[in-house]
């Protein structure tokens, strides 16, 4: 990056980042390097028609652990979230290369089912999305069409509950979820994305859409949820990041002569090393706000 | 130093005022015509109702009113607008939405743009054109060849209502279509998130996100079959006929106001009148319709929002 | 109760085709569905059009257009018809086209939203475009070609009329055409001087002239394929002369189609696929006059 691009870029607060202590946030000594690696990314690349959206990218992501992915907007962080659940399918001119592993599975080769694999790995979008319908039905549209046979109302019970939600809407279910808080209405959408059973889920900026009270809890509710579930998540507050993940990925963006801009990789590490003691001096760059 | 304004900028005031005058007297003649199509209705038709009494018009079922002796029980023409207007519902409801989920949920963007056009074709096509492929193919070759219940005739309500049909599918299909693609990307990749297969985020998501929209298209279409009135009076023949089966000739209320105008009715008869009562009846029905639609798109509108 | 939560490597791993058959063949007899209903929605459409094309092709020929109506079909045509479409479809044109865009301009660029009578302007317009266009007619014979006007059963009684029956959509047309104009054109035409009526005139209208044609061309299409309202003000009348003027009796080219159609004899069967025929060809190429006029506008803004 040269110095005309760190101002080009907007800048936030010179000054290190202040990591607060939540409970949970594993440090250091206690990150296991030997959990198993739910999702292994190698050499990811996307292209948008011939525009190489991302170049390179190389995550492992382990289990039960908080990964962020940060860096400055346009790098393609969520173009990188959308692959690990093949939503980029949806988009006619994305193009994938490299490998992403499930569980050792290349989700990408013939045979795979993206609905199925949509039904294991879970998705929180940036502004939330709850369907015009009843909370209830929200829950329960993922594993009605997977074809859950179980006690919908247990099922949606417990999957509120684990989206610290339940007590706030357990008398009013067959209401309409537009009639909720932006927040409420965010856990609502996590509620639904966990109650098919997933291993991962992935967290598109859940928080950037609402306001500082909503955040923290949602920021709450991820360090509960990473007890059972593996959780990705992409924000653009770094800060965020150094509060709720246990591993980060910096990335940053290459501008070409044409003015295309390509997303890398430049760091991964885990979250303390980061943040204290990165090696790359972007990475120190980015994290000391000497560009946004 | 003054600001007020000045001769060459008065001058230029006066300008404007005498167009906004011009235009303003436009727009308000629109609601000059809306009155007038009231009264051109509304007298002749009370005229009509003091020579013809109610109890007849809507208790007798058998509607002769320019022979004689005339007869004016309304029922015959009510029922054949019924029936054409059911049967062309039956026929646009599915292919209609059929088509307007597969352009909004399936179709590439150059399937699209292709077909899009052929949609717009089909929904200029003049109803008389029209009216001559329902009675010289649609009538014989599939009516009267398929048709089980009695013997039809070169007319038949059935055929007018496969035609009339036909005529409302673009206007199920655009509209359908517009209300679906305003249902907000975000919520179909929910949908798909939460490992729903395209069918399902179509049908458990978009479609009952878009029903407002998809009721109030319904709706209009129905109100254009109603008032459909070329097609009807080419096709269904013109013999009111109060029946159960499709398959007779029948006359519906606006193929009568064609087929009375047709024949030069001597002004201030009381056939001369039945056409504004018909009228009348005619106008109130398509326009609580469409206040209908109207209402249930305001009143749904915002649900995602 | 099903443990929610992760189930790892503790069942099988197998995210191989797993979505279940049941729910695979629903969505192939829903895309079935889709694509039948998209097949007969076209397929009627080529159906009409062969048939037509086949139908009135022994009549396809230039002795159409220069006949005039006949008893003897052999000796039929419909020139009157189309000169009549010609003055009735360009007077309507002449009539409607400045009333509506004049109505248009006031509510989009002058009038005042929250005020009643604006919003009662609005609702009416919208009523009017759903009115069946046999009424139309209805108020043509009571007020037009008898009653007040007393016009009788001429070019311009069929010319008001199908105003009437236009006007509803060459204002809804306009001023989308308007609308588009983006407001910052209108806010430096203000901040320079000029007036609303000027800023009306010397910008908004120029700018939104391609989109206002495209409106006002296929507004009037409409009205060459129009039939119904006419049916009641004597366009059905046998008329074997072109129109000499607005007082004029006439003819229009969907009304000859149905007189064909009504005729009893065969050989007038052909007549009517070929008229129909010249009327498609007509209304097409104001179609595509209208989508050039909106092609060449857009590339303009590129």
């Amino acid at each position: 990056m040269t110095d005309k691009d760190y101002a080009a870029v907007r800048t936030e607060k010179a000054g290190p980042p202040i990591r607060v202590e939540t409970p949970g946030a594993m440090n250091d000594a206690e990150l296991h390097n030997d959990a198993e690696i739910v999702f292994d990314v190698v050499g990811l690349s996307v292209y948008y028609r011939d525009f190489q959206a991302v170049r390179d990218i190389d995550i492992p992501v382990r289990q039960k652990e908080i990964t962020a992915l940060i860096g400055p907007s346009g790098c393609g962080k969520s173009t990188i979230l959308r692959c690990f659940n093949r939503m980029n399918d949806l988009i006619e001119e994305a193009r994938v290369e490299g490998s992403v592993r499930f569980h050792g599975i290349d989700i990408y080769q013939e045979g795979v089912d993206p609905v199925e694999l949509r039904r294991r790995v879970g998705m929180v979008f940036q502004k939330p999305n709850p369907f015009p319908k009843s909370i209830y039905d929200n829950v329960a549209f993922g594993p009605r069409v997977g074809g859950f046979r179980v006690n919908m109302d247990d099922l949606v019970e417990e999957s509120l509950t684990r989206a610290a939600l339940w007590e706030e809407v357990k008398d009013k279910l067959s209401e309409s979820a537009l009639a909720l808080s932006g927040g409420q209405q965010q856990r609502l959408c996590i509620a639904r994305a966990i109650a098919t059973s997933p291993d991962v889920v992935l967290m598109d900026e859940p928080c950037s859409a609402l306001d500082p009270i909503a955040t923290l809890r949602i920021e709450e509710l991820m360090q509960e949820l990473k007890e059972d579930y593996t959780i990705l998540i992409v924000t653009h507050n770094m800060q965020q990041a150094a509060r709720v993940s246990d591993r980060t990925a910096f990335l940053t963006v290459d501008v070409n002569a044409v003015g295309q801009r390509t997303g890398y990789l430049v760091e991964f590490d885990t979250t303390d090393r980061i943040f204290t003691s990165p090696a790359r001096p972007e990475t120190e760059a980015y994290i000391t706000g000497r560009f946004g | 130093m003054t600001l007020r304004a000045t001769g060459g900028t008065r001058r230029r005031l006066y300008v404007q005022a005498a167009f906004k005058s011009l235009f303003g007297l436009m727009a308000f003649l629109t609601v000059g015509v809306t009155v007038l199509i009231v009264l051109s209705l509304l007298v002749p038709a009370l005229r009509f109702f003091s020579e013809v009494s109610l109890s007849e018009f809507f208790g007798s079922a058998s509607w002769a009113p320019l022979f004689s002796p005339p007869r004016f029980g309304v029922w015959p023409i009510v029922a054949g607008t019924a029936w054409i207007t059911a049967i062309a519902l039956l026929v646009a409801l599915p292919l209609g939405l059929g088509v307007a989920v597969y352009l909004s949920e399936y179709a590439h963007r150059r399937l699209r743009s292709f077909v899009k056009p052929f949609l717009e074709i089909l929904a200029g096509i003049p109803t008389v054109v029209l009216g001559f492929f329902g009675l010289f193919l649609v009538n014989p070759e599939i009516v009267r060849r398929f048709w089980p219940v009695g013997e039809v005739s070169t007319f038949s309500g059935l055929a007018a209502g496969l035609v009339v049909g036909i005529m409302i599918v673009p206007t199920v299909a655009s509209l359908s279509e517009d209300a679906m693609n305003a249902v907000p990307r975000g919520l179909r990749e929910g949908g798909f998130a939460l490992g729903g297969t395209r069918r399902e985020v179509a049908t458990n998501v978009v479609f009952p996100a878009a029903l407002s929209g998809i009721v109030a298209a319904t709706v209009l279409a129905g109100s254009r079959a109603i008032g459909e009135t070329t097609i009807v009076l080419i096709v269904a023949g013109s013999r009111p006929t109060l029946t159960w089966n499709p398959g007779e000739q029948m006359q519906s209320m606006a193929s009568f106001i064609g087929f009375a105008g047709i024949g030069d009715q001597p002004t201030g008869s009381t056939g001369y009148l039945t056409i504004f009562a018909v009228g009348l009846v005619l106008f109130v029905i398509t326009f609580l319709l469409n206040i209908i639609s109207i209402r249930i798109v305001r009143r749904f509108r915002e649900v995602y929002e | 109760m099903t443990a929610v939560g992760t189930e790892g490597a503790a069942v099988a791993l197998d995210i191989h085709a797993r979505t279940s058959t049941r729910r695979k063949v629903i969505d192939a007899f829903f895309k079935l569905f889709l694509w039948i209903s998209l097949g007969i929605a076209l397929g009627t459409l080529i159906t009409i059009l062969i048939d037509l094309i086949t139908e009135g092709w022994p009549r396809l020929n230039p002795a159409l257009i220069t006949n005039m109506p006949s008893a003897r079909p052999e000796r039929a045509g419909i020139q009157s018809a189309i000169f009549g479409s010609l003055w009735v479809v360009g007077t309507t044109a002449a009539i409607s086209i400045p009333t509506g865009v004049g109505a248009a301009i006031y509510l989009e660029e002058f009038a005042k939203r929250d005020r009643w009578y604006n919003r009662l302007i609005e609702l009416n317009i919208q009523n009017l475009a759903s009115v069946p266009s046999v009424v139309y007619g209805i108020l043509g014979l009571a007020f037009i070609a008898r009653g007040f006007l007393s016009l009788g059963f001429t070019v311009l009684t069929a010319a008001l009329i199908l105003t009437l029956v236009v006007l509803p959509t060459v204002v809804i047309a306009s001023r989308e055409a308007l609308r588009a104009v983006p407001n910052s054109l209108r806010y430096g035409s203000l901040a320079l001087g000029a007036t609303e009526w000027e800023t009306v005139y010397r910008q908004v209208l120029p700018a939104a002239v391609p989109g206002i044609a495209t409106g006002t061309i296929l507004s009037t299409s409409r009205a060459l394929g129009e039939s119904a309202p006419l049916l009641l003000v004597g366009a059905l009348t046998f008329v074997t002369f072109n129109p000499d003027g607005f007082d004029s009796p006439y003819t229009v080219l969907p009304l000859a189609i149905f007189r064909f159609i009504s005729e009893a004899r065969i050989e007038f069967r052909p007549l009517a696929a070929a008229a129909s025929v010249v009327l498609l060809f007509l209304l097409m190429g104001m179609n595509s006059l209208a989508i050039y006029v909106r092609s060449r506008y857009e590339k303009k803004l590129r």
